[in-house]
């Protein structure tokens, strides 16, 4: 797979994991077809997680999601081994865990794998400073230099002033922040996160994942996230999994999940969602037409309006299409007449949207407008172009349209 | 119907001939380091005047408890009573047999409890085993304890052991068992041998329960102590015997009162240590 240069961290490559005494035989039947359920009946062997296959890239988010039941967990745990994989790999930086001896696989749990768990999992006879710096610990750094590390992870996720507190002592979200500093705190590539969050209260939770957004801006971890709540998957999510019966049954960004789910389960999953809180520009924008070139003239300039049936065009420098500013029909003809060139009657005062603006952003621009909104990235390239239509059609629920709502 | 006789007993007799045997020797050595142990803490318990014993032994109750005044008044009461009844060097006797045995079997138990934790097979083997060892009346184990190491106080403190240590070993398994599973995911992920599992995580959130199998462990030794004069034993439990050859009812009421005594003052003082 082709991931534009990114380096992938994590690696699964046919991983399947069954509990019970017989899981060969069980794998068998999953792949004969036999359901999840028809398996346990028969055999009492309960299927956790089957022929998942996908790779988490160096600095994203990754949420494997899905309903309680549908192995997500139990993948997660594959990843550190917590659960032992029937079958299958995991390379961490290539490297296969599942191969991995006792000692090498302490090793890589103490320099490359944190973990967050749901009910904070906070040693009880500890105090909160010496639960973060547990990892740090059992690695045999010194307790001077464990302490300052821990005081310092500790900061980062604004519980200074803590240190010396039992856990018993701290609300829910304080408790998690902690569970979230006691990962940090060995300074692992990769985060492991099991529904962190869901043992929160709503409105801590949305803190909390804000929180998290922002410290990944910081420490840029690879996270890999267990949810079953679909809101936050789609809030924190760099790329979602989408898990059902142990299998993953769709892999891609939020957006593409909402826009063109894998099939009637997904769809109806995600049924519901607020798009306008989810989408992107760059999942709503269209090809930008008609586009001139800077070198151009007012004449071709209203050749290409009429082509395309618009009353505007945007200007771009020839090569990277840098944008330039946008001409209307009623001043091409004027110049057209009047024998102007084109820069004088191009104008760069029209509202221009990013990639990443969220759509509740944009609404309010593109109703101000007349013309389509101009989708220009970092680099100044035009990208896209929303218009009116092109937002409505975004804001119309997936489910219409494959006929199931 | 006549059903063959299954000679059980003896079997145990030719297994105990056998033990005795083969291991004569360790028995020996095992007798002498017990006899050296108990020794010491007798001597160590009846060094200072009994007045200064009483007032390191409140100490302990008041830093044990919290310092709850209550209760270190009852001891000093009580100890004193035990001393005016003429019985402190019987009592310290008693004492010392107690802490050998309890700690003979911590030693041995405490071990076997972290394995059976871990192992469920070793469990299975061990809990039959532990259940006849509870069950099985106390007087029985005197026989062997006599054959392998004659009369006198360490084969009433073998006694003892064998009596007073299935709790440890049973809570010390059920405590490991109970530490969340999260919490034992934790020592895991963050890369933990399994030593270090076992000392930074298990043990400490074991160990209120662990606590309750040493105090559960000391009520029995003590019990079994005041039996085990029947072999030989000394302390309280060999005037609590003589009363009752002499039929004299005083005197065994009196050394009753302060195995009674002495048990409380124990009780309390490991009951809250099962509490923190």
């Amino acid at each position: 797979m082709d991931y534009e240069g990114e380096k992938v961290k994590v690696k699964i490559r046919n991983l399947s994991m069954v509990f019970g005494d017989e899981p060969h035989d069980a794998l068998k039947l999953v792949r004969e077809g036999t359901s999840k359920n028809k398996i346990f009946e028969d055999t009492g062997q309960v299927i956790g997680v089957h022929d998942a296959n996908f790779d988490v890239l160096e600095g994203e988010i990754f949420v494997l999601m899905g309903l309680s039941g549908s192995g997500k967990s139990t993948l997660l745990r594959c990843i550190n081994r917590l659960f032992e994989p029937t079958s299958g790999e995991v390379l961490i930086d290539g490297e296969n865990i599942v191969k991995m001896g006792e000692r090498e696989l302490i090793e890589v749990r103490r320099t490359k794998l944190g973990m967050v768990f749901q009910n904070f999992a906070l040693l009880p006879h500890r105090t909160i400073i010496e639960n973060v710096a547990y990892g740090l610990e059992v690695k045999g750094i010194s307790k001077k230099e464990r302490l300052a590390k821990a005081k310092e992870v500790l900061k980062l996720v604004g519980l200074e002033g803590h240190e010396e507190s039992m856990p018993d002592q701290l609300s829910g979200g304080m408790q998690q922040r902690v569970g979230l500093a006691r990962g940090l705190a060995s300074d692992p590539d990769i985060l492991l996160m099991d529904e962190a969050f869901s043992a929160l209260d709503p409105l801590i939770r949305r803190e909390m994942q804000d929180e998290l957004l922002d410290l990944q801006d910081r420490v840029n971890k690879t996270i890999i996230f267990v949810s079953h709540d679909l809101d936050e998957a789609l809030h924190i999510g760099d790329r979602i999994a989408l898990m059902k019966d142990g299998a993953i049954i769709q892999i891609g960004t939020a957006e593409e999940i909402l826009t063109k789910p894998a099939n009637e389960y997904v769809a109806k999953f995600v049924a519901g969602v607020d798009m306008a809180k989810v989408l992107h520009a760059e999942g709503v924008m269209k090809h930008p037409e008609p586009v001139i070139f800077t070198e151009s003239n007012p004449e071709i300039a209203l050749k290409r309006m009429k082509k395309y049936k618009r009353n505007f065009a945007f200007v771009v420098e020839k090569g990277e299409e840098k944008f330039k500013g946008v001409i209307t029909e009623e001043d091409a003809k004027k110049a057209a007449s009047e024998g102007l060139s084109l820069k004088k009657i191009t104008s760069l005062d029209v509202p221009v949207a990013s990639p990443d603006m969220p759509i509740t952003d944009i609404m309010s621009l593109v109703a101000n407008s007349t013309q389509p909104l101009p989708v220009v990235d970092d680099g100044g390239t035009l990208v896209g172009m929303i218009g009116r239509v092109a937002l409505l059609d975004a804001l119309i629920p997936v489910v219409a349209e494959n006929g199931s709502a | 119907m006549v059903l063959p006789r299954i000679p059980i007993g003896v079997a145990v007799e030719g297994a105990v001939d056998w033990t005795y045997a083969h291991f004569g020797g360790f028995l020996d050595d095992l007798s002498s380091v017990l006899g050296v142990l108990e020794d010491a803490f007798k001597e160590l318990l009846l060094f200072p005047p009994p007045l200064v014993m009483i007032l390191i032994i409140i100490s302990l109750v008041w830093l044990a408890n919290k310092r709850n005044w209550k209760l270190v008044l009852g001891t000093v009461l009580g100890l004193l009573l035990i001393e005016s009844m003429g019985l402190w060097e019987f009592s310290m006797v008693t004492l010392a047999l107690v802490i050998t045995a309890t700690l003979m079997a911590l030693i041995i138990g405490l071990p076997i409890g972290i394995l059976s934790s871990r192992n469920d097979t070793t469990n299975h083997v061990i809990t039959p085993l532990l259940d006849l060892m509870q069950t099985m009346p106390s007087f029985v184990y005197l026989i062997p304890a006599m054959m392998f190491f004659g009369v006198g106080n360490v084969p009433g403190v073998i006694a003892t052991v064998v009596f007073a240590m299935p709790p440890i070993i049973r809570l010390t398994n059920l405590g490991i068992r109970q530490v969340p599973e999260d919490l034992v995911e934790v020592a895991e992920v963050f890369g933990s041998t399994p030593w270090q599992k076992l000392v930074k995580v298990q043990l400490p959130l074991a160990m209120p329960t662990i606590m309750a199998g040493v105090n559960q462990c000391i009520m029995l030794a003590l019990s079994m102590v005041v039996i085990a004069a029947m072999i030989g034993a000394g302390g309280l439990g060999e005037e609590v015997l003589k009363a009752l050859m002499r039929m004299k009812v005083g005197p065994g009421f009196e050394a009753g009162l302060g195995i009674v005594i002495i048990a409380m003052i124990l009780d309390r003082i490991t009951r809250s240590l099962t509490e923190r």
